[in-house]
């Protein structure tokens, strides 16, 4: 174990502990409503803003896996920059109307709006599961951003043993998110943000020196891995995958329901494209930290004896934290630990309180208990919260890791489903709800069935169109059926005529 | 009644800046563009530094958006 480490590790940690408690403080609302445990009042401004999303979308998980790719498949692991930047302008135009109609209506996840815009109880139900089940894997990958961090420092021993940091991290994360609601991660967000730019402006300045500039880390990269397959006769080769992975997780990143609650803790529909703006800054720093995976191995991190152990445990989720611990003194990479740490916990605690959002209003209140009042939503979101991040200590525990990222996989693919409810429902009330709960349907089963064909290990599937090979992002393909279904069903829904529930006006939108 | 015709102007004016946002997608979409490693850029090939730079356009543009709409 290295002391200097753990030190450092701890005290930043502490530190963001008790702002975690403090920010009930913060601003301070009546945690009996809903709205102001789960969305922090919906008073959040263009900065805290930009803290809370960032910190939430930009992930531990995020920052430990996509230079792991990088570093064991090269380009194509860079398709999280193109997806980071068809995501902005896409929110741009899309998401001031979300956050309009739903101030307007006291909408608190996509399913109310679902529920409003269309009057149907059921499409809001599979909106509403569609999310927490997408969603719930992710909690539990964040521990493994946390997980890596904490092996690397040396602490916890074997078995349950080696399990009690992250357990007691966890209890603490719980613990603050119960009390303070969003306004904790909201808080702690800015403190995860300042580690990880000192972090990473460190590491863009002192690891290309310590290797011999940029050069030498690229020329360390086998040439086969460096740029993309091109396409050959038979198949599209890597570009199909390339570019469908990064639209596709584009245009699902805004559907999760901790993504939406960011949106919607804005005090302002000027606050999201004000945001949509300065959010990138983030996209760059992702695109840096991608590049470490080539550094590390530049660095020679995985024939380094010292870290032989952690690579068998983790994989190459470890290739981070060995170069860290090669290229800095042992304080900074405390530093830089506890921003992954720390980085954990801010999209923890949104998406658990995200996760509570939906169960209560749109299952427990919808479909339990109608006439619950105000305090009990807010009291039975606060509960909801807590068995949620206990499910995903639970799974991280005792399941094996794969389990989790399989799930992640899939709830990609299934998020994306709940796009033509919810973004066509933005500018048109055209689709029968009927149509598409059908064409939902139709999404998750082709959706899950491709993964299923790559044994549930790859997303990227082969279509085959008149013999020619399109590998493709199974999301987009699915969602491309999904659309199909829900629009050949309302032509003919619509044709039939029938009553139109729709309780939103076409000003609300603006 | 007079002042009808100046606001549709004005929310015409304000409409074209957001499709110049499909610039960043098509681009970083039409992959063939920028699978390359030359022409490189202080040691790193096309493909990084030409993706990185999208960022930074893409950011520009949605300001210039921000600032010409609403």
């Amino acid at each position: 174990m290295n002391w200097t480490i753990v030190t450092v590790f701890v005290v930043l940690f502490g530190t963001v502990t008790i702002l975690g408690f403090a920010a009930a403080r913060w601003r301070p609302g009546d945690m009996d409503l809903l709205h102001e445990w789960g969305l922090g009042g919906r008073r959040f401004g263009t900065i805290v803003t930009w803290f809370l999303l960032g910190g939430d979308l930009y992930t531990a998980y995020t920052f430990v896996a996509v230079p792991a790719l990088v570093f064991g498949a090269g380009a194509i692991g860079f398709f999280a920059v193109p997806y980071t930047i068809i995501v902005y302008p896409f929110v741009f135009m899309v998401f001031p109307r979300f956050w309009s109609v739903a101030h307007k209506h006291g909408y608190m996840t996509a399913a109310d709006f679902v529920r409003g815009r269309y009057g149907n109880r059921w499409l809001a139900l599979a909106v509403a599961i569609t999310g927490l089940v997408a969603t719930m894997p992710y909690i539990a990958l964040q521990l493994v951003g946390l997980q890596v961090v904490i092996g690397a420092m040396g602490v916890g021993g074997q078995g349950l043993w080696g399990d009690l940091p992250l357990i007691i991290a966890f209890l603490i994360l719980a613990a603050f998110t119960y009390t303070s609601g969003l306004r904790a991660p909201a808080a702690i967000a800015v403190v995860k943000d300042v580690l990880i730019y000192a972090t990473i402006l460190a590491v863009v300045i002192v690891i290309p020196s310590e290797l011999g500039g940029y050069g030498k880390i690229f020329a360390a990269v086998a040439p086969a891995k460096l740029i993309l397959a091109a396409p050959t006769a038979a198949s599209l080769g890597a570009y199909g995958g390339y570019a469908t992975l990064a639209l596709g997780s584009a245009l699902a990143l805004f559907l999760y329901p901790h993504a939406m609650t960011g949106v919607l803790s804005a005090n302002s529909r000027h606050v999201i494209r004000r945001n949509a703006a300065m959010l990138p800054a983030y996209s760059i720093v992702l695109g840096l930290l991608a590049l470490m995976g080539y550094m590390a191995l530049a660095a020679g991190v995985a024939k380094n004896p010292l870290y032989a152990d952690g690579f068998k445990q983790f994989g190459s989720t470890f290739a981070v934290p060995a170069l860290l611990m090669a290229s800095f003194p042992d304080w900074f990479t405390g530093v830089a630990f506890a921003a992954i740490g720390i980085g954990a916990l801010v999209p923890a605690a949104v998406m658990s309180i995200a996760c509570a959002n939906l169960f209560t209003r749109n299952i427990y209140k919808e479909m339990i208990r109608p006439d619950c009042s105000d305090a009990d939503e807010s009291r039975m979101a606060k509960i909801v919260s807590l068995i949620v991040k206990i499910g995903a200590l639970v799974f991280i525990i005792l399941l094996p890791l794969q389990y989790a990222i399989q799930l992640q996989l899939l709830g990609g693919i299934w998020i994306i489903q709940t796009l033509p409810a919810v973004i066509f429902g933005l500018y048109t009330r055209w689709f029968d709800p009927r149509a598409l709960l059908a064409g939902w349907a139709a999404g998750i089963a082709t959706g899950s069935w491709m993964a299923g064909t790559l044994a549930f290990k790859a997303s990227v599937f082969p279509l085959s169109v008149f013999g020619y090979t399109v590998p493709g992002y199974a999301a987009l393909y699915s969602l491309i059926v999904n659309i199909a279904v829900a629009t050949v069903m309302s032509l003919i829904l619509n044709a039939a005529g029938g009553e139109r529930r729709d309780e939103t006006v076409a000003a609300d939108y603006r | 009644m007079s002042e009808k015709p100046s606001n549709e102007a004005k929310r015409r004016r304000a409409r074209w800046p957001v499709f110049l946002l499909l610039l960043p997608v098509l681009a970083v979409l039409w992959i063939p563009s920028y699978n390359s490693v030359e022409p490189q850029l202080a040691g790193i090939p096309f493909f990084y530094w030409y993706q990185l730079l999208w960022i930074v356009i893409s950011a520009g543009l949605t300001l210039f958006a921000y600032l010409t709409g609403e």
